[in-house]
């Protein structure tokens, strides 16, 4: 989540305090994310340095200066708002990872490390339904909140659905070496590379 | 108390020898009135074979199916074609509602089969589907219905009179995300207003509207989520950041 980009989003409704930027913040993004108001004066500072954001109000306290977004900080929005998200995956899932190692340990029943991982999502998936649940279908900002985790998690749970699957496939074709046959010490340096 | 939905020890074979084929192995569930509980699996996990089972369109091989704490195997066949009338509602996923009957008629059917009179009948039915918000469509026939009114008049159907199961396939069918959280929220709603809801579902996001997820696998219960602790603690987690 980009802080200064929300903010700038917010003042390109027009001129606002700071305070009054903090609450909006937290309201529209469904109260998910919650934002100190130190965090909001911090940005502030940094986007009017910029020259994004410009106070009206000259010197004083910061709770008395009113904020207003700049033609380049009307700029900057719109490009921020066209600008494609990292999707470049991480090099490391853990995720992944687990189950991966999960393959080499002897003994080990991959089928139910991937259980448990997807309890755990849904579990979590569950505490972000009733948060939808809670809130009735009329809070918009909080369904779009709602969804983009639901949607984030639900993509982990089809992965593992298609590992269970692709797992159990592999084993029909060609049943896994058992810890019948012991491993060589060469062949675990070759693991371990 | 008497659970609104058990089962006990429960399998069922198809066949026999060669192709028997073990569906449901050893299943021990309870639903209570109140409670919307999902069950997720892979394809031929036994998923809708559970339902068909609690709801006592098919016989177990072994175990004992309880519904509302009466034996289904305790009880003469017309006994049981009298509380699939009466206590239980299904929602199907390609909804199945009768093409030649309006939508008030397909909710109402249930209840004049069971010997109400039909202005009762329609009463009740007229307020069931004004519980679901398509009162206004209730002359219009299925084909004259967009998917999620169809959806609307199918649970309706399944939760009109006094049931205290309802059972569902996939009842979002081919809705998108968006309605078919809809069908979820009425489903969801008819459970907090005292029926015992029953869901099969492969959708994770269907699944986490339930109260409670059990997951299936090769016709074995192999675990179940715990109660969720509640949205606070996805705060908590955001603080944490």
């Amino acid at each position: 989540m980009s802080v200064p980009h929300a903010l700038l989003a917010l003042l390109s409704e027009g001129p606002k305090y700071g305070l009054r930027l903090q609450s909006e913040f937290e309201a529209r993004t469904g109260e998910v994310w919650p934002l100190n108001v130190g965090q909001v004066y911090t940005t502030l500072q940094r986007l009017e340095r910029d020259g994004l954001v410009e106070t009206s109000d000259g010197e004083g306290e910061r709770s008395r200066k009113r904020y207003r977004i700049t033609s380049a900080g009307d700029r900057e929005l719109a490009e921020w708002l066209r600008t494609p998200p990292d999707l470049v995956p991480p090099p490391r899932d853990e995720l992944v990872i687990k189950v991966l190692v999960a393959l080499q340990v002897p003994g080990t029943d991959v089928h139910e490390i991937l259980q448990v991982h997807r309890r755990h999502v849904i579990e979590v998936m569950q505490r972000y339904t009733q948060v939808k649940a809670a809130a009735g279908e009329k809070d918009v900002a909080l369904a779009l909140v709602a969804d983009a985790e639901l949607f984030r998690l639900e993509a982990i749970v089809r992965w593992l659905d298609a590992a269970d699957v692709r797992l159990k496939q592999r084993q029909r074709i060609a049943p896994p070496v058992t810890a019948e046959v012991p491993l060589e010490p060469t062949q675990t340096m070759e693991v371990s590379q | 108390m008497t659970s609104a939905l058990e089962l006990r020890h429960v399998s069922k074979v198809y066949g026999s020898g060669p192709t028997e084929v073990h569906a449901l192995r050893d299943v021990d569930l309870s639903v209570e009135r109140g409670e919307l509980v999902a069950i997720m699996g892979p394809s031929g996990s036994g998923k809708s074979t559970l339902l068909t089972i609690a709801g006592s369109l098919e016989e177990t091989t072994e175990g004992q199916v309880l519904v509302g704490g009466i034996d289904l195997a305790s009880v003469s066949r017309a006994e049981q074609a009298k509380m699939r009338r009466r206590s239980i509602g299904y929602v199907f996923q390609d909804f199945n509602l009768l093409p030649g009957l309006t939508a008030l008629e397909n909710v109402t059917l249930p209840l004049e089969l069971d010997g109400i009179p039909s202005k009762g009948a329609r009463e009740v039915g007229l307020e069931a589907l004004a519980e679901l918000d398509v009162a206004e469509r209730a002359d219009r026939f299925p084909d004259e219905l967009s998917g999620g009114e169809r959806q609307r008049v199918a649970i309706a159907r399944a939760v009109v009179g006094d049931r205290g199961l309802l059972l569902a396939d996939e009842p979002t069918g081919a809705l998108d995300s968006v309605n078919g959280e809809a069908v979820m929220r009425l489903l969801r709603a008819a459970t907090k207003g005292g029926v015992a809801g029953v869901v099969v579902t492969h959708e994770a996001q269907l699944a986490s509207w339930a109260d409670r997820v059990v997951f299936l696998r090769d016709g074995h219960v192999v675990d179940q989520t715990v109660a969720p602790p509640g949205p606070e603690s996805l705060l908590a987690a955001a603080d944490r950041r």
